[in-house]
């Protein structure tokens, strides 16, 4: 597209002119303005373990999510608890979920490859995750392991997450620092349920994404 | 594309903008009589402002995150010609295209070019500010294409013919019932009840179907990373998230001071952006991708880079923290003249403090040139802003701009409000001549001082100050006057003393009031 190579040009001249150096500056010193940057906000947490999964516990029930703490042998016993109390069977699942924490007696159907109709037609989802941020109740999602693709988490109506205690971080820094091997995966950082404030401020559950969330927290 | 060809459809889109060219205070004037807007502006930017105010609060290094985010943004600004070519490097090496649009025309052209090319009838929209900005939904119309806004705000609007009035809560000027009416009437569900959870429901149940269908979607961004080539989008509902995975294109049209250096930085706006949006201390939804991603989401993805008026705004030194801006809209929630009016007032796609210095800028000071001075400087913008824009320097510095444009034009010279100032600064340039002056109004001013001894109504252009409230006459002795008396007095007595005991008399005098 030739117009698009003149346009790209064009802008760019346009800025350098009006940024007005004649020759820009190398690689070198734009790094060295960009290290020396005030970086002065709290990038560690301080709490310890039992007040910071007491705050991302408190956080998600803000969010009107579902939280059950648990011990680590439990989950499948949990998975088959809440399942049953929300009275969901056909649960589709991500490749790369250990198959512990499935209980027997529910549907539970490897979705890696389903289409958005099929996984309409499913209850719910069960997945796991990469990290979890108490600080603002949010999870992280990446494409991969026990967290399937995007769409999985998003098209059907219940999501049931797994969470391990030591994915809990407190603040958004640390939890961007252990994202930073794979920070080129599709990536889907949610908190609570899916939501909206466009009528009247209002907050109401439940627009497009899921619209029950429950989290069982792994010790 | 040939010139004239870009020239003519520029204008039919200024015909067709929803967007009248009338100054602030014409539009607002007429917003003002409508009680209902008023009602739901004000309700509305109270919530958000007090949900605001308390998830800030949380935070011990809320002024810490505030300078890193105005250090970043600056930064990215000051080498954005390296930052976006490494953007585009690093897009397309993760699969993604990348295009320029120097202005709207060229944009809508791009994004024309490729729908036609997937045959999309219909496309899926994430809300997004820059195609309101190019016009796209009245262009992809006019070429026979359907675009469906999917955010519940958006889709508000543009079922009810309206435009947004906010950034962040576009329909915030609607309330329940009239969204009621907008559903019943649009989708036809004539028994649909008023609960928020009501229309919700309907709006999930009516786009479902679109989501599943449509293959093709359209969306802005929040930012860009140029280190990855990583796309971040926010949003509350869900509808992002399917409009960013579930189509098999996606094109999302960025405007180029969008770009951040490094993935990282996101830890410093995925903080500051949503407790100052919304007053959430996280969106619900936050997606971040680069390129495509084989199994998961579009198979084709395209990036518009939008200038439309952005670069010359970095040659203006004092100006150029404009662009700085996350779009979050804390500075329209806390400003008390939005308050007051609302969004439509500025006649513009970005209205409140910060849509009064983006949009002149934008059409180098050709529009909206009556926005700069649509703000009493209060400086409460400037506390909300999130990356640190000093909007009320930026609005005095573009007030003189503007008196400066008009002064190059016979006209603006021999302008009224130009003769007055002009007159003005000669007059308080100098103390005789401020002197003289204060003679002369003590004598000028008997024709309009009125019996009950106020000044009720002023002449011509200064009546506007008179409108709602009296004003006091000059006093028959200036200050100037008196004390130049009390000095000549003072040479006049004998002793310092006597002058120590008058003093102090007057003081106790004055004191007995």
């Amino acid at each position: 597209m030739p117009e698009s190579i003149d346009a790209r040009t064009a802008i760019l001249s346009s800025i350098r002119t009006a940024l007005g150096a004649s020759s820009r500056p190398d690689t070198a010193t734009i790094d060295a303005s960009y290290s020396a940057l005030s970086r002065r906000y709290k990038r560690e947490g301080a709490l310890q373990s039992e007040a910071l999964l007491g705050l991302f516990t408190h956080r998600l029930i803000e969010y009107d999510a579902g939280v059950t703490r648990i011990a680590r042998g439990q989950i499948a016993v949990e998975v088959a608890r809440i399942l049953t109390e929300r009275k969901r069977m056909r649960i589709g699942i991500p490749g790369g979920l250990p198959s512990a924490w499935l209980p027997a007696g529910f549907d539970f159907q490897n979705a890696e490859h389903y289409s958005e109709h099929q996984l309409d037609e499913l209850d719910g989802v069960l997945t796991g995750c990469t990290v979890a941020c108490a600080e603002t109740g949010s999870i992280v999602l990446q494409t991969g392991a026990a967290q399937g693709q995007r769409i999985l988490t998003l098209v059907p109506d219940y999501h049931l997450c797994v969470v391990l205690a030591e994915q809990v971080v407190e603040t958004v820094p640390e939890c961007f620092a252990r994202l930073g091997s794979t920070a080129t995966l599709p990536t889907t950082i949610f908190s609570g349920p899916s939501a909206t404030a466009d009528i009247e401020m209002t907050r109401i559950k439940g627009v497009h994404g899921p619209r029950f969330l429950d989290v069982l927290l792994a010790m | 594309m040939h010139s004239g060809r870009r020239r003519r459809r520029a204008l039919t889109e200024k015909r067709e903008s929803p967007w009248s060219h009338r100054s602030f205070p014409e539009a607002a004037k007429e917003l003002l009589a409508d009680s209902q807007i008023r009602r739901n502006v004000r309700h509305a930017t109270n919530v958000i402002q007090a949900k605001r105010n308390r998830v800030v609060a949380e935070l011990e290094d809320w002024e810490q995150l505030r300078e890193a985010g105005a250090a970043i943004r600056a930064h990215a600004l000051e080498y954005l010609d390296n930052y976006l070519v490494q953007f585009e490097e690093n897009c397309t090496r993760a699969g993604g295209h990348v295009h320029w649009a120097r202005d709207a025309a060229e944009a809508n052209g791009i994004i024309l070019d490729l729908l036609r090319r997937h045959a999309a009838k219909e496309v899926i929209k994430i809300k997004t500010m820059t195609s309101e900005e190019i016009g796209l939904n009245r262009n992809l119309e006019a070429h026979g294409i359907h675009p469906h806004e999917t955010d519940l705000a958006e889709l508000i609007i543009q079922l009810g013919h309206d435009k947004p009035s906010h950034f962040v809560v576009p329909a915030l000027h609607k309330n329940r019932q009239q969204v009621r009416e907008i559903f019943q009437r649009e989708m036809n569900l004539p028994d649909l009840g008023e609960k928020p959870e009501d229309l919700a429901s309907a709006a999930r149940a009516y786009l479902r179907e679109k989501y599943l269908r449509i293959k093709v979607a359209i969306s802005g961004a929040n930012f860009l990373v140029a280190e990855n080539g990583a796309v971040c989008i926010v949003e509350s509902e869900g509808n992002g998230r399917m409009c960013l995975t579930l189509p098999d294109v996606l094109i999302s049209l960025v405007g180029i001071e969008k770009v951040i250096p490094r993935h990282r930085d996101l830890e410093v706006f995925l903080q500051t952006l949503p407790r100052s949006a919304t007053g959430e201390r996280m969106n619900p939804y936050n997606s971040i991708w680069s390129g495509v991603h084989a199994g998961d989401g579009p198979k084709e993805f395209h990036v518009v880079l939008l200038d439309n008026g952005r670069s010359p705004i970095l040659a203006d030194s004092e100006a150029r923290q404009t662009l700085q801006c996350i779009r979050c809209g804390a500075c329209l929630n806390a400003c008390p003249v939005y308050h007051q009016t609302g969004g439509h007032a500025y006649e513009s796609v970005y209205p409140g403090p910060i849509g009064a210095i983006l949009t002149p800028q934008l059409h180098q000071m050709q529009e909206g040139r009556t926005l700069p001075y649509a703000s009493s400087l209060c400086g409460a913008c400037y506390e909300v802003c999130p990356v640190k824009i000093n909007i009320p320097e930026v609005l005095i510095h573009l007030r003189s701009k503007v008196v400066q444009k008009d002064q190059k034009t016979i006209a603006g010279r021999l302008g009224l409000w130009n003769m007055g100032m002009q007159a003005a600064a000669f007059l308080l340039a100098d103390a005789d001549r401020f002197s003289m002056a204060q003679h002369l109004g003590q004598i000028g001013q008997k024709v309009v001082v009125s019996q009950n001894g106020f000044i009720e109504r002023l002449p011509l252009m200064l009546s506007g100050w008179t409108q709602t409230r009296d004003l006091r006459p000059l006093p028959a002795q200036s200050f100037r006057d008196w004390w130049a008396e009390r000095e000549k007095a003072k040479k006049n007595y004998a002793s310092h003393e006597t002058i120590k005991r008058n003093d102090t008399k007057e003081l106790g005098d004055a004191g007995k009031h």
